[in-house]
């Protein structure tokens, strides 16, 4: 089966990935009024349309009663969404920066995550975080890629979508969700805004104009290969993409997986890619130690010890906070070459 | 039609030294957004022009030992604490020379040996912070003050509110100053809140609130001056709300579309550096060549600073490892 569900005929309508959740969550309020925004900035007249642009036009359509902004209160936000949740309505709280969750984080970890287990299953707590990651030259507060610590808590699923397909799908599904779902996306993958820091990309996609889901919990193969399987999520899995055309020149076939789902991981696709190739290199944006990685690494190592022909190999951002002259950035996260040479080597092995 | 200021109680050259101090940080806000836009300087900017009394009038009334705490907002904090304009310039280029040695940045900017920690610009996470420091100093009764500047916004935030209280049942020395400038990005204050002022918030923690003019550079000295004496007498916390404006977007390439234009000529009018030259000017106490030449000397100073930045070296790539501990521990495999 292709899993490459992302059709690539250039003439179809293509949107970038903030046009694509801007439509996903428009379409959702339509369809049901229990769907609601809520956080900083979000639809203040004459302002940002929140952090990154994604709500503009959305106040004019829905009004102020369903995008509701607020004070800069993060623990109010996502107190609200969880009570909102439990009340029967569908919250859509947004973090202006992922940095900011740690503000909120009984919210999320003693509220959110534990409502549907504490009531043996008779409450639920459908809100949606959107959470924007990724460095941008903004330093230590402003660029972590907090994924991990939420995919260690059970309760809340953990979705980083990548390209404006799966965003518009997966923000549907994500909304439909009956439990908590974080959706993490990258600062310079949104849209044109991002192109030059992101290294020139083509960050649009087709995106069906029709409402859709993308399943939570399914990744989708984005180049196959037979040498080695690599699995990486949002600007990081570009530069794996680019480092698996540059290898695919001295001969190695790469297959670059984007996992899309953190928590649930699609382990099928991903251990039957491993089956095949025999190697893999998980890379990520975020720090090493303890990062989503590490557990993708020990459940591969579970399930494929015998097709493994290599040992896992981890690409992350180096175990320090954040610098933020370019030069050390570029030092800390992940590049191109570093991830390139770790292939490579990964291949000779 | 500028408004003046009260200029009868200090002597002219003290004026002046405050007056070069705003000017500084306003010439060097100027600079940099032109060198950002240029894209000579890497990342985000949250520009203080328009409040300049508040960093100078504040950190002038602190003593050596003194420390203070700063925001995502803090070029200003860091050169009227004595951040050189030299470590700052070369902070925002990332170099090696910068304050933070190219590891902060813009929203981090400040330096241990004039007594700021890195600013935090996670809204209203120094008035968590700074209950330690106030704390510490009390503990250690060295009789130093910790100021915390924040904005408006940070009002909102629950560590506001857990750090203030905090502060006041345990009498810290700390001195809170409250930049209300009307705005938290783009949301208006009065957005946000039932009652129109910060200081009205604080009747329920049981310390003094002044509310003061935030665009008359010796009206915050004096609220502040007052408010350490307090401070390190032993009598805990006060709060002062200076009222004022930002001149520029809250970040760079905010096109302010949610307030007028009007307002903001309103603000304009209140300029701290124009009502203080034009108080002295009218007091017969100084001459426009006065102000020339003070000009002519911080943009010497910034050239300078400019020049250094450029000139100076980057970080080598393998500082970016260390730091994050006392003692590297190692940690995993890192190609
Ligand atoms: C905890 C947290 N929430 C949100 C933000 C994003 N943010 C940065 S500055 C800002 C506005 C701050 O307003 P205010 O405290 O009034 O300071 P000002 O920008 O006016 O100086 C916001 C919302 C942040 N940095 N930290
Ligand atoms: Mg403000």
């Amino acid at each position: 089966m292709n899993n490459n569900a992302s059709p690539t005929n250039t003439d179809e309508r293509r949107l970038t990935i903030a046009e694509a959740l801007r439509e996903a969550i428009a379409q959702e309020m339509e369809r049901d009024p229990r769907v609601f925004l809520i956080g900083e900035d979000i639809g203040i007249p004459g302002g940002f349309g929140g952090a990154f642009g994604v709500y503009l036009g959305l106040p004019e359509k829905f009004g102020h009663e369903r995008i509701i902004d607020t004070p800069i209160s993060e623990k109010a936000i996502a107190g609200a969404a969880v009570g909102a949740a439990l009340m029967g309505m569908r919250p859509i709280p947004d973090m202006q920066y992922s940095d900011f969750l740690f503000e909120c984080m009984d919210e999320l970890v003693n509220q959110a995550a534990k409502m549907r287990y504490m009531s043996g299953g008779k409450l639920s707590v459908p809100l949606v975080m959107r959470c924007p990651v990724g460095t941008a030259n903004r330093g230590a507060q402003h660029g972590q890629c907090p994924e991990s610590y939420f995919i260690h808590v059970p309760g809340i699923k953990v979705v980083a979508p990548s390209d404006a397909y799966v965003a518009k799908g997966i923000m549907t599904a994500a909304i439909r969700d009956d439990d908590p779902v974080l959706v993490f996306e990258h600062k310079l993958l949104y849209g044109s805004k991002g192109r030059e820091q992101a290294g020139g990309l083509d960050l649009t996609a087709h995106v069906p104009e029709g409402d859709y889901v993308f399943p939570i919990g399914r990744g989708l193969i984005k180049r196959e290969g037979h040498h080695v399987t690599v699995v990486a999520t949002h600007l990081t899995l570009y530069r794996c993409l680019a480092a698996a055309a540059e290898l695919a020149l001295e001969g190695i076939e790469v297959e670059v997986i984007d996992p899309v789902s953190l928590q649930p991981f699609d382990t099928d696709l991903i251990f039957s890619s491993v089956e095949k190739t025999g190697r893999l290199l998980i890379a990520h944006e975020d720090t090493l130690t303890g990062g989503w990685g590490a557990e993708l690494a020990a459940r591969v190592a579970d399930d494929c010890v015998y097709s493994l022909e290599a040992p896992i190999k981890r690409v992350a951002a180096h175990d320090v906070p954040l610098p933020v002259a370019p030069i050390l950035e570029q030092t800390v996260v992940p590049s191109q070459e570093r991830i390139t040479r770790e292939i490579r080597a990964l291949c000779a092995m | 039609m500028t408004e003046r200021i009260n200029v009868d109680d200090v002597t002219t050259e003290r004026a002046l030294d405050l007056y070069r101090e705003m000017l500084r940080i306003r010439r060097f806000e100027d600079r940099v957004y032109q060198l950002f836009l240029q894209g000579e300087l890497p990342g985000t900017l949250h520009q203080y022009q328009g409040q300049e009394a508040v960093a100078v009038g504040a950190c002038q009334a602190l003593n050596d030992g003194d420390w203070i705490t700063s925001t995502h907002r803090p070029h200003g904090h860091a050169l009227a604490k004595g951040v050189t304009v030299r470590s700052a310039m070369a902070e925002l280029y990332g170099k090696a020379t910068g304050c933070c040695g190219g590891k902060g940045g813009s929203m981090h900017l400040g330096d241990p040996d004039v007594g700021m920690i890195p600013a935090i610009a996670i809204v209203a996470g120094g008035v968590s912070v700074v209950s330690g420091m106030g704390l510490a100093f009390k503990m250690q009764r060295n009789g130093h003050v910790a100021l915390c500047f924040f904005g408006d916004g940070a009002s909102n935030e629950g560590a506001f509110h857990e750090g203030l209280n905090f502060a006041a049942v345990q009498k810290l020395p700390i001195v809170y100053v409250c930049e209300n400038n009307m705005y938290g990005a783009s949301t208006p204050f009065t957005a946000t809140s039932l009652v129109p002022n910060v200081a009205d918030r604080v009747a329920g923690y049981g310390i003094p609130a002044v509310i003061v003019d935030g665009m008359d550079v010796l009206a915050i000295h004096d609220a502040v001056s007052e408010a350490r004496q307090r401070a390190a007498a032993g009598d805990g916390p006060t709060l002062i709300e200076a009222k004022t404006y930002r001149f520029a977007g809250h970040s760079r390439g905010d096109a302010r579309g949610y307030r007028s234009r009007d307002e903001e000529a309103e603000w304009k009018e209140k300029d701290p550096l124009v009502r203080l030259e034009y108080s002295l000017l009218n007091a017969g106490r100084a001459q426009e060549s006065t102000f020339a030449r003070i000009l002519d000397e911080v943009n010497t100073e910034l050239e300078d600073a400019v020049e250094f930045s450029r000139q100076s070296p980057d970080p080598r790539p393998e500082d970016a490892l260390t730091d994050a501990y006392a003692t590297p521990i190692g940690t995993g495999t890192h190609s």
